[in-house]
């Protein structure tokens, strides 16, 4: 059955606070190989202006992955995760992610196509402090494979 | 290469990122995407692919670092993007598989954003599409 085009706008609730750590920085910048001191020396990410290290530009999918569980596991929008490829991301920031920092999830859906008989689920992502300040806005687009094929 | 000035129309270096199975089982740990496409051969074949795969995330990270060296500071990018068009298989061997970075400057905003298109190439195929970062200038 074809995802529903009326949840399209749907909004779901914020995340719980999540705790950007030091070491899970440093943990996910040496999983990717990136030895930059921006990651890793908060020495050198003071000198750089920030309060401590830097997350990697992909950093914040820890956060918009683990938010998406609402979207795949909603009931009433029915989709068949076993069937769900990952078709595109971005992310856009208006500042990068420090060490310390806390930030809530509001994830929604943006857009819902269907085309060559596969669904098109477009998620975006807000990241953003308890305060409200907007960080990083994160689209995954997903695909649901049709069982046409 | 922080010294790059840049402008449009322009070749970005090559840089090339060696993937590994350790890599993928560390990226699996530290990013939560324990999907066993990445890790099990049996549940890889067992779906149709050629064996165990990156995450599309990992060659996006890969991506990542591409554009932050180009840039010349890991704090660069404003905007990535790409779309997976392509598995990136890699073999249970030390030197597992390669994945190659270049990249064209589309535009040099009048406030210094750079904006250019990533090419990914593993294995002589187009991995990414659509794949484009726009960075601050140092």
């Amino acid at each position: 059955m074809p995802l529903d085009q009326s949840f399209v706008g749907r909004t779901y609730p914020p995340t719980e606070p999540y705790q950007v750590g030091r070491e899970k920085i440093r943990e996910f910048a040496t999983a990717i190989g990136a030895e930059d001191a921006l990651y890793h020396d908060v020495e050198a990410a003071q000198k750089a202006g920030y309060r401590d290290v830097v997350a990697p530009p992909t950093f914040p999918i820890i956060l918009s992955f683990a938010a998406m569980e609402q979207i795949v596991t909603d009931p009433e929008l029915g989709m068949d995760y076993s069937r769900v490829v990952h078709g595109d991301q971005r992310f856009a920031y208006r500042r990068p992610i420090v060490a310390g920092d806390e930030l809530v999830v509001v994830s929604s859906i943006d857009d819902v196509t269907q085309r060559g008989g596969h669904d098109f689920l477009t998620t975006r992502a807000e990241l953003a402090t308890p305060a409200g300040e907007p960080v990083v806005t994160v689209w995954c687009k997903l695909v649901v494979r049709g069982h046409g094929e | 290469m922080s010294e790059l000035a840049f402008e449009k129309g322009q070749q970005l270096p090559l840089q090339t990122f060696r993937v590994t199975r350790a890599d993928l089982i560390r990226y699996a740990g530290a990013s939560g995407d324990f999907n066993p496409i990445h890790w099990s051969e049996r549940t890889a074949v067992g779906v149709g692919l050629p064996g165990v795969i990156a995450h599309g995330m990992y060659t996006m990270a890969l991506a990542g670092r591409a554009a932050t060296g180009w840039a010349g500071s890991a704090d660069a990018v404003l905007d990535i993007q790409a779309r997976f068009t392509r598995p990136v298989p890699v073999p249970d061997t030390d030197e597992g598989t390669e994945v190659e970075f270049t990249a064209v400057v589309k535009s040099v905003s009048e406030d210094g954003l750079v904006t250019f298109d990533l090419t990914a190439i593993c294995a002589g195929e187009k991995v990414l599409a659509q794949a484009r970062a726009m960075i601050k200038q140092i």
